[in-house]
């Protein structure tokens, strides 16, 4: 007993409970569900991997991937991310003005992105390439597009954090929520920067 | 024990963009080394390694694993220890198994 005893963090009113480490639970929570997702993307990569040669009488990666098209969502993908610090900056520098621009322009951007991933998906079922042509389609849809129901939620997230800041009900006190809300986005770009190299650029290299 | 979760302060805006401006030029690097007619042999090493460099910026930086908790950092290498333990095996499977009913052409 020779370490005194932390005393139990007291956070602000409205900024939610916290471990008996002084961390949040919320935060704890997020990085929990952070930790299972990666185990999640990593067996459909792997998936993914295994049914790449199997490509049957359809298409596969060098004839059908657009390399130049995909950069640019790539890239503005990375910038989203950029786009969630800033706004997680601005919230905790109490600037809700700077706040409520950043996160709609990184909604905005998640958006484009996801737009993108929609026209590819209808350019490659026009060139042949269906959900069902062959194990290498399967499982390219599969993962790509869990990446966009993922990318599709985070949107959502923000676009709430973006009302309740419009409507009042997002002080300063809970700049928690928008941490936690940018790991997710976070975690949505660092899997899309894997799926980029591992699934686009390698195949088709 | 207090070390178990420390926490460093966040970096700045300044910070933020830089990192920002990293990303895109390694993007761009990528890009670069796609089109670019060298070999597969040292290619593909150096798209992994820029990935990686990437993931990480993100992750240290972006996510504040650099910063926050090491619980925190724990918690999402588990995940990734995990994920990549999953890949080894079905790769062993694969290899040093044959056909294993998910078979490769």
């Amino acid at each position: 007993m020779g370490e005194a005893t932390a005393a139990p963090v007291q956070p602000e009113p409205g900024e939610g409970h916290y471990t008996s480490l002084g961390l949040s639970n919320e935060k704890m929570a997020m990085w929990a569900l952070i930790g299972s997702e990666c185990l999640f993307f990593g067996a459909l990569i792997t998936t993914y991997l295994i049914y790449l040669p199997r490509t049957g009488a359809g298409p596969g990666p060098k004839e059908i991937f657009d390399i130049p098209f995909t950069s640019v969502s790539t890239f503005i993908l990375l910038m989203s991310s950029l786009g969630m610090v800033l706004a997680l900056a601005a919230i905790q520098a109490g600037d809700m003005r700077r706040f409520r621009i950043w996160v709609l322009a990184t909604a905005l951007m998640g958006s484009t992105f996801l737009a993108g991933q929609i026209y590819e998906f209808t350019a490659f079922v026009e060139e042949g390439m269906g959900l069902t042509t062959s194990p290498f389609s399967s499982a390219f849809y599969v993962l790509t597009g869990f990446h966009g129901v993922h990318v599709a939620g985070g949107i959502l997230m923000l676009l709430t954090l973006w009302s309740l800041s419009l409507m009042g009900r997002l002080p300063t006190s809970r700049a928690g929520a928008v941490e936690n809300v940018g790991l997710y986005w976070h975690f949505v770009d660092i899997v899309w920067i894997v799926i980029f190299t591992v699934i686009y650029l390698i195949p088709a290299e | 024990m207090a070390a178990e979760h420390e926490e460093r302060s966040h970096p700045s805006v300044g910070e933020y963009v830089e990192i920002g401006v990293i990303l895109a030029v390694v993007t761009a690097m990528e890009v670069a080394l796609f089109y670019a007619d060298l070999a597969r042999g040292f290619t593909v090493p150096a798209l992994v390694t820029l990935t990686i460099i990437k993931f990480a910026l993100v992750i240290l930086w972006f996510m504040h694993l650099r910063f926050d908790s090491r619980l925190f950092r724990r918690l999402f290498f588990v995940g990734i220890g995990l994920a990549l333990a999953v890949f080894g095996a079905v790769i062993a499977m694969m290899f040093l198994g044959g056909q294993t009913g998910v078979g490769v052409s």
